[in-house]
């Protein structure tokens, strides 16, 4: 089953590493949208790092949800969902391979954010422990975020307004993530004295919660498309 | 609840061949919920006293408690049905759902709105983010606004229904994780803590609270089988819609080769007739 997985990832990050539309358009949009909420809050440098955090992870589920979209439409629009299904993959090594993908691509977005923060925003990582929990809260959130974002992109693909069912979808479902890998990163920037490790915690039971239920029913949404 | 002269005396069962979503067994529950409406409305305006501290604002949880409890218990309803669904790819299952889950979003909404009103007098603010019970009971509220969006699209119903079924048992799995992390990220709430076991209510009160909880629940019931009749005529309509279209185009086709033949429409409507 694993190794089924590693080959739908490897497959999918593929096509991503030819055709490059996260790295040529997710990317530039994740930055803008750190430029943008720069000029919302009046490019009030102590605000902003004040605010990294919060403005991080907003910029990553929004581009992250472009990602996903990206993932999901690439199957559906060139119609290799009935391809896959032929290659009697198991749905859940399907949902596990595309899960991982969609991981490395937003970990690798988060790691040009993160640097993308500590340029304009003036955050800065204060210790080596810091440092650990800022790595292990991406990766944690990485996954939980492309859990639940696998499972709902297969549930809107092919339907009419999938573009605006997703977000408003995936958005309620993802904020305990924003608000654990905010309070996380609260942590780990010195932004507020708060416990990161234990919203780590939090964060770990939700891509727990995701990574089951997707292995669950992924099959269930694949059956029909 | 309009009579209709097709409306069996069995009540539910033979609802699929009429056109009417009540019957003895909802206008008996309806009538109950009146009933019971009123004499809450009794309890809470006329015999229950205000509070020490709050004075007649108190009243305003006769409203509120019962409807978040209701908005709660419609989407665990509606989680259990679509499981039951998966399970035996029942369409009625899919329907209570979603029937279930349209209830409880809008007792959910209503739990919002009568929080803001109580929020403002007591508090002094409509909203306060610090508030984990409303601030969960919003998010809880769009995530299932989501679920009546993916329910508005359309297609095919099989594909919708097990879509929708995804989507419910994700949401309700959701139900503690949004009220943990909520409720981790501010601590300091400012609602009354578990004031339904502390007995720190009197008697009076805590009873028009239960009735009023059994009375909203009787309401709940009442709706949720109101809008799953509803659901199940809509999905007959559209099921009678493509049959009926089906046989237009078939009768056209008919009519142009019977027409190409030499035939005259009228032999072809007796061989219809015959054939029936």
């Amino acid at each position: 089953m694993f190794r089924d997985a590693l080959l739908i990832a490897e497959k999918d990050l593929r096509i991503e590493a030819r055709s490059r539309v996260v790295f040529s358009q997710v990317l530039p949009f994740a930055i803008l949208a750190l430029v943008l909420f720069a000029f919302a809050l009046n490019a009030d440098r102590p605000v902003l790092r004040d605010f990294t955090p919060g403005l991080f992870w907003v910029a990553v589920l929004f581009a992250g949800l472009l990602a996903i979209q990206r993932t999901t439409n690439l199957e559906h629009d060139d119609g290799t969902n009935d391809a896959l299904r032929l290659s009697a993959i198991e749905p859940a090594s399907i949902f596990l391979g595309k899960m991982m993908a969609i991981s490395v691509q937003l970990l690798a977005l988060e790691v040009l954010l993160i640097i993308g923060v500590l340029v304009f925003y003036g955050a800065a990582i204060e210790s080596v422990a810091g440092g650990a929990l800022l790595a292990v809260t991406s990766v944690v959130s990485s996954v939980g975020v492309a859990a639940a974002g696998t499972l709902y992109g297969a549930l809107t693909a092919g339907i009419r307004g999938r573009e605006t069912l997703l977000p408003i979808l995936l958005l309620p479902v993802l904020a305990p993530v924003l608000i654990s890998a905010t309070r996380s990163f609260d942590d780990a920037f010195g932004s507020a004295a708060v416990n990161g490790w234990a919203w780590l915690a939090l964060l770990g039971l939700f891509a727990v919660v995701y990574l089951t239920f997707g292995l669950l029913a992924y099959g269930i949404l694949l059956e029909e498309s | 609840m309009n009579q209709s002269p097709s409306t069996g005396p069995n009540g539910a069962a033979d609802s699929s061949d009429t056109n009417d979503t009540g019957d003895t067994g909802t206008r008996t529950l309806g009538v109950l919920c009146l009933l019971g409406f009123v004499l809450v409305l009794v309890l809470a305006f006329g015999l229950s006293e205000p509070d020490d501290e709050q004075n007649d604002l108190v009243r305003i949880m006769y409203v509120h408690v019962p409807s978040a409890i209701l908005s709660y218990t419609g989407f665990v309803v509606g989680a259990l049905a679509s499981g039951f669904y998966l399970w035996k790819k029942s369409l009625a299952a899919d329907l209570l759902a979603h029937a279930s889950i349209e209830v409880g979003v809008l007792f959910g909404v209503l739990t919002i709105i009568t929080g803001a009103i109580w929020g403002q007098p007591t508090w002094g603010t409509y909203w306060d983010w610090g508030d984990v019970r409303l601030v969960s009971m919003l998010v809880l509220v769009l995530l299932y606004v989501g679920y009546l969006a993916l329910r508005g699209v359309g297609g095919d119903v099989n594909t919708r229904a097990r879509r929708s079924a995804v989507v419910a048992i994700g949401s309700a799995a959701m139900i503690p994780i949004v009220r943990y992390s909520v409720n981790w990220w501010e601590n300091r709430t400012l609602h009354q803590q578990a004031s339904l076991t502390d007995g720190k209510l009197e008697d009076l009160t805590l009873f028009t609270l239960m009735t009023s909880i059994v009375v909203f629940l009787l309401f709940y019931a009442w709706l949720t089988t109101k809008r799953f009749r509803l659901g199940w005529l809509e999905h007959q309509v559209t099921e009678l819609g493509l049959d009926e279209a089906i046989a237009q185009r078939r009768a056209e086709a008919r009519t142009g080769v019977d027409a190409a033949v030499g035939k005259s429409p009228h032999s072809d409507t007796v061989r219809e007739g015959r054939e029936a």
